[in-house]
């Protein structure tokens, strides 16, 4: 099987990876970059489980291909934390906005992405920015409250 | 959101309560928002292998032949199961209670009874590869008539879907061909009511659509052990369950789970573990079965659907005087989990009302759909469905308003319930007069009177003096001393397949030599060392000494 080198940014770091022929970005990073922080729900680009950012947009990896991140820029959740956690992601602990916890990568990448590009979203906003990112647990309000508090400032770092 | 009414039931409640009401954090919430929680897919391992299935696109049909030869010869295939690699190739979840006969096979061999169920388990090094090989295996099929209704399927001459209840209706306490429901009599009340309101109430099959589908991963230990990572609900269940299946003792299966992804019931049935354990025992490598989301769409075990027939007696004032309910809760193609959700169910009725008449019938019964299962309160919230529509429907006839109506009829503390047990801590009667303020309704001075606390007891605690009994439904060949179980059952039950001596097995052999697969014990899943006799407790001494069980009654603990 056909394997191609791809050069990539992880999460700030440098990083290079052989990706199998035709294999998809989740599984590249899961099994090739050893990232598991992005997840399979789907497969096929409706659940947003798998949701990272490629050069700042917001992305479903399952609907990527490996070999086309070559020379670009990758974050998961797993790279949402230096020194200390994400302001997002106390949020989320604070406002219970994690239940079994399966949706909460995607669901905090397409958040980061959201407040990147907009610091001060209305709630519409949030739901939108959420609106690809499926939740069976939460009932969602917990995970637009987390975001909300984090861009009015409202959030304990 | 939430809102504490602390001034209801003041005197019943000490206002000690640390954490009720303050936010607080889940005990796992850090490695959920890292993406760090080990799920069961989050585990790695060199040289995984991947299983998928084959599956019936029919809803019944016999199996006359299942080809796997080309299958086999395919690019990275590393094995293909079929029924005969199953040790114990027939199961029910619940026999690990002792509740209900073996019914369903792990992989079928004779015939499939609904869209999707697998009849054949290819190992390959990659998922493409397992997919590709699951579409070379060649399944004669005999397409059989089937059926999709309950009603339809409990008539006579409708198709057999499970040869094990030959009519189609799970046969409770090896007696009768649904579960009964005996308080006062119906029918006199019925005789002498203001109003008979009659429905029929009808749900969908609800899918749980977990995020994470189910899967588990099992590998190859030291010491002949198994290690199986799973996405389970019910841990001990799918322990009990493979060991049974693959008639191992427990103790070389190395069962870790309780990192899931999204259950709501749909984690319980358990049909993951034993292959992913049979893969890893037959491949000596790690093996892992996993749904895709169509899969976990198709096959997996939804809510079942329920539909109710309810009649009521209902005087003028709108106080119901008896209720009767007939039942048919759609299992699906196997038992699963249903039968026990009947149970469930039927000591439910009629709801939270103090009715002093009730009847039920209630028919477990198998169609060539997928099998049911257990999902968020199953078994009550779909009679209860039923009821709150049949209750409107009742205040509509009579022209009261549908909170008072309930109001009225509520449970108070002290009222005997149609199961035989006393009302304690009711709480409706406030729960309405709640949501009547809240919705601006304005009750009349006797509705905002009324609480939990008062009129209850005294009559209304008496069990009726006569209760109108009937034998229909009775059915012969059924053990009445063991729950459902059939008489002579192990004479008569497919005898499951063995696994084949190893000099009897397919010759494409992996690349590491497997695991030797020996059961341990005798292949006597079931038995279980005869207890010995609980020692006598003194009669005076009721604290601890009996446990009551929703499936089989009373017990000694």
């Amino acid at each position: 099987m056909a394997k191609k080198p791809v050069h990539f940014s992880h999460n700030g770091v440098e990083r290079a990876a052989f990706a199998d022929d035709g294999q998809n970005l989740l599984e590249f990073l899961r099994r090739g970059a050893g990232d598991l922080s992005p997840k399979y729900g789907c497969g096929q680009g409706t659940c947003g489980a798998c949701t990272v950012m490629i050069d700042g947009e917001t992305q479903l990896s399952c609907l990527v291909l490996a070999e086309s991140i070559d020379g670009k820029s990758i974050r998961t959740a797993a790279g949402l934390a230096s020194d200390q956690l994400d302001p997002l992601q106390v949020a989320f602990m604070d406002h219970f906005a994690a239940q079994c916890g399966y949706c909460t990568p995607g669901m905090l990448v397409s958040a980061r992405a959201l407040l990147e590009r907009n610091p001060k979203p209305t709630r519409e906003e949030v739901m939108e920015a959420i609106s690809g990112n499926l939740c069976r647990c939460t009932g969602y309000e917990p995970i637009i409250s987390a975001i909300l508090a984090v861009a009015e400032g409202r959030a304990q770092a | 959101m939430i809102e504490f009414r602390k001034e209801f039931f003041a005197d019943e409640r000490d206002d000690d309560l640390n954490e009720v009401g303050k936010p607080t954090r889940r005990q796992d919430i850090l490695g959920h928002v890292t993406g760090r929680s080990p799920f069961f897919d989050d585990h790695l391992f060199d040289g995984l292998l991947h299983m998928r299935c084959v599956r019936s696109p029919h809803h019944h049909a016999r199996i006359r032949r299942v080809d796997t030869a080309e299958a086999e010869k395919m690019p990275g295939v590393v094995r293909v199961l079929t029924g005969k690699d199953v040790p114990t190739n027939l199961n029910t979840l619940l026999s690990l209670l002792d509740f209900g006969i073996d019914d369903e096979p792990i992989l079928s061999t004779a015939k499939v009874a609904y869209r999707g169920e697998p009849v054949a388990a290819v190992i390959a090094a990659t998922e493409a590869q397992a997919r590709a090989a699951v579409k070379a295996v060649r399944v004669d099929w005999e397409v059989l008539p089937h059926v999709l209704d309950v009603e339809e399927a409990i008539k006579p001459g409708a198709p057999t879907v499970c040869e094990v209840y030959p009519d189609n209706k799970f046969i409770y306490h090896g007696k009768y061909d649904h579960q009964k429901l005996r308080f006062g009599d119906v029918e006199a009340a019925f005789a002498s009511a203001d109003h008979i309101v009659e429905g029929r109430y009808q749900m969908s099959p609800i899918e749980q659509a977990p995020i994470e589908t189910c899967g588990a991963i099992a590998a190859p230990e030291q010491n002949d052990r198994y290690v199986c990572y799973t996405s389970t609900q019910a841990l001990f269940f799918s322990l009990g369950t493979a060991a049974k299946v693959l008639q191992t003792p427990s103790s070389r299966l190395h069962f870790i789970g309780g990192t899931v992804g999204g259950g709501f019931g749909g984690k319980v049935d358990s049909i993951h573990e034993p292959l992913a354990v049979l893969g890893a025992m037959l491949t000596g490598r790690p093996c892992k079965y996993a749904w895709d989301r169509g899969e976990e769409m198709q096959v997996g075990a939804p809510r079942g659907a329920e539909r109710w027939y309810i009649k009521d007696a209902v005087a003028r004032d709108g106080r119901i005087t008896a209720r009767k309910f007939i039942g048919y809760f759609d299992s699906g193609a196997y038992t699963r989990l249903s039968s026990y959700a009947i149970i469930k169910g039927v000591g439910h009725l009629p709801g939270p009302y103090t009715i002093p008449n009730v009847y039920a019938d209630v028919y477990c019964v198998y169609t060539n759909r997928t099998p049911a299962t257990a999902m968020r309160g199953f078994g009550i919230t779909g009679v209860d469905f039923a009821i709150e529509n049949h209750m409107d429907k009742v205040a509509e006839t009579v022209g009261v308003n549908p909170i008072e109506l309930r109001i009225l009829n509520s449970y108070r503390d002290g009222d005997m319930k149609a199961h035989r047990r006393e009302a304690k801590n009711c709480a409706l009667v406030e729960c309405c007069q709640v949501v009547a303020e809240k919705g601006g309704v304005t009750l009349s001075p006797d509705a905002r009177a009324a609480t939990s606390l008062t009129g209850g007891g005294g009559e209304r605690a008496q069990i009726p003096n006569f209760t109108a009994t009937d034998e229909h439904g009775r059915v012969e060949g059924f053990d009445t001393g063991s729950y459902a179980q059939k008489a002579s059952a192990a004479a008569t039950a497919p005898q499951p397949p063995r696994t084949l001596p190893a000099s009897q097995q397919p010759t494409s052999r992996p690349v590491q030599p497997p695991a030797s697969h020996q059961p341990a014990i005798p292949p006597t899943p079931a038995a279980q060392p005869a207890q010995p006799a609980p020692p006598q407790k003194p009669a005076a001494s009721r604290s601890g000494a009996m446990r009551f069980s929703s499936l089989s009654g009373f017990r000694r603990r």
